[in-house]
């Protein structure tokens, strides 16, 4: 334990000693900005809540977290750090998750420097803070799915390009999972019991409760176990690669 | 002391490293010789546990690498091939996390940062971020990392590497003061490198070990071991004088310089000496060889891919 801390104090440090964090928290706070006041129309719906603000975040995580998550294995290893890191005394669990819960706390930080949206909706009205709050925590579970998923990608090549390709790729997957766009392109001889597990899966149908502000324990359990499995898959796709 | 017993390892069909057993004891400095693609790096990263061997052993102070990896990593000192280092970070904080991770605390911490730093002489460029190091200074970082925590075990992959004489002649300094009580594993294919600073050396080749010996054992395998080298000022038929002596042969290299060979490897210098004097050779120049690692590497590596 106390080694994944000092992997994570690393990390965390070395995306605020490059341009990389301040980079990606001004971008993360523009887009989010535009997407809440354009295309969610903040002010013209007339309503003291921040629906328009969450329901766009699964699409602006879908190109901001891959972003942070291509470098953290395909870095190690096009630099050859990874000998250095797996060849110390630590457990390869606590380089996975120390990496993670840097990348994981970064977006927490970005998400949490939307906090004026919050005051300015308390000032306009009288919002329920409640589900605000839920909102927020759910909306960080979904990103550090998104992480877990680039970890897995960062972990499979030595390209960093390439790793931000197949982490959108593959959340692209997930987040339209729940959606319509993909349930009604399904034919017609798929059970329905397939068709429900299949948008169970998807990040939507569990974040839009949650943004709703139902904080069910099941839609946290969900991300939990789905950043575990993606993790685990990163873990043994390091062990497996490292030799090349 | 570490043990490996028939190590193996194979990507896919290629075996990088074949049935290879061979123990380093304390205070030995080892050599670890062989071509480029013979398995040298391979060994190493099986060594210090960053992959997982095929079939074999390694025991390092009697831990197994593979089923007590915590343990046996936290003897090993390791520079990695072309010394790899978080680019974004300072010196002194990339030092301070490995002094972190190798379980230091406080006080002790710092200490042992500073200390390394005055080792390998980092302190000119220890604020400044590690990207932007020279090459010497870089390998310095790496070979600072690997020796923080005062490890029983040293691996050194290439450490003297893209270093200039200088920097080369520090770094085995460096390596010659740490090597009392320890052991220390070097990969080189600089073979002075090997007579400066190793007690043992060890030469593989396509995954096997074709050579193992002190650096003085093997140059006596060396065809030039023992060889006379003689310069004559005006021309003289050495060949004639030379037919009645069955261990000695005779080489030319160039215009009246000629190499003469001990057949047996027994020293030939007197016997050459006294027949040089009978015969009234118009010697110039007059010299023992000594005989060449670089002689004795060619021989084990070629002659060994020319039968596979």
């Amino acid at each position: 334990m106390k080694n994944l801390g000092i992997i994570f104090k690393r990390e965390l440090s070395s995306y605020f000693a490059t341009p990389l964090a301040y980079i990606f928290i001004v971008i993360f706070l523009i887009v989010n900005g535009i997407f809440t006041f354009d295309l969610g129309g903040f002010y013209l719906r007339g309503q003291a809540d921040l629906l328009p603000f969450f329901s766009f975040h699964p699409w602006l995580y879908l190109f901001m977290v891959p972003a942070i998550a291509m470098t953290l294995w395909a870095d190690e290893r096009k630099t050859g750090t990874i000998e250095l890191l797996l060849t110390l005394p630590i457990k390869l669990s606590e380089a996975v998750f120390g990496k993670f819960f840097a990348a994981w706390v970064l977006t927490g930080i970005a998400l949490s420097l939307t906090f004026p949206i919050w005051v300015t909706v308390n000032y306009l009205g009288d919002p329920d803070n409640g589900v605000i709050a839920a909102a927020y925590i759910g909306s960080w579970f979904m990103a550090g799915g998104f992480l877990s998923i680039g970890s897995c990608m960062s972990a499979c090549t030595k390209n960093s390009v390439i790793a931000f390709i197949l982490t959108v790729s593959i959340c692209f997957l997930f987040v339209i999972m729940g959606s319509p766009i993909l349930l009604n392109s399904f034919p017609e001889w798929i059970p329905q019991f397939l068709m429900d597990a299949i948008s169970a899966l998807g990040f939507l149908s569990h974040f839009d409760s949650i943004s709703k502000g139902v904080l069910d324990i099941r839609d946290i359990l969900y991300f939990t176990i789905f950043i575990a499995s993606w993790l685990l898959a990163s873990a043994i796709v390091i062990e497996m690669k490292k030799a090349n | 002391m570490i043990e490996i017993k028939n190590l193996t390892k194979k990507f896919d069909q290629f075996v990088a490293v074949d049935d290879l057993s061979f123990s380093v004891r304390e205070g030995e400095v080892l050599g670890f010789l062989g071509p480029n693609g013979a398995g040298k790096s391979t060994t190493m990263k099986l060594i210090t546990g960053f992959l997982s061997p095929s079939v074999g052993t390694i025991l390092v102070d009697g831990n197994d690498i593979s089923t007590n990896p915590i343990e046996a990593k936290a003897l090993i000192g390791y520079l990695p091939e072309g010394a790899p280092c978080y680019g974004d970070m300072t010196p002194l904080e990339f030092l301070k996390f490995i002094a972190e991770i190798r379980g230091f605390q406080g006080q002790e911490c710092v200490d042992r940062v500073q200390h390394v730093i005055r080792e390998v002489e980092l302190q000119s460029v220890c604020m400044q971020s590690i990207e932007t190091l020279s090459k010497g200074f870089k390998r310095r970082v790496g070979l600072a990392q690997a020796i923080i925590h005062d490890p029983k075990v040293l691996i050194l992959d290439e450490p003297t590497d893209g270093l200039d004489p200088n920097q080369k002649h520090h770094v085995r300094e460096l390596i010659t003061n740490l090597a009392k009580d320890k052991i220390v594993v070097i990969s080189t294919h600089i073979l002075e490198e090997v007579t400066a600073v190793c007690s043992r050396a060890i030469i593989i080749n396509d995954g096997k070990i074709v050579a193992d010996g002190t650096p003085a054992e093997l140059e006596s395998q060396s065809k030039f071991h023992h060889a006379v080298s003689v310069e004559l000022s005006t021309k003289h038929d050495l060949a004639e004088d030379l037919a009645g002596f069955p261990n000695i042969g005779l080489q030319e290299e160039e215009d009246n310089v000629y190499t003469i060979l001990s057949k047996n490897g027994e020293p030939i210098f007197s016997e050459v000496s006294k027949i040089a004097q009978e015969k009234n050779w118009p010697i110039s120049e007059f010299h023992v060889k000594r005989g060449q690692l670089e002689d004795v590497f060619r021989s084990v590596t070629q002659s060994s891919r020319e039968i596979s």
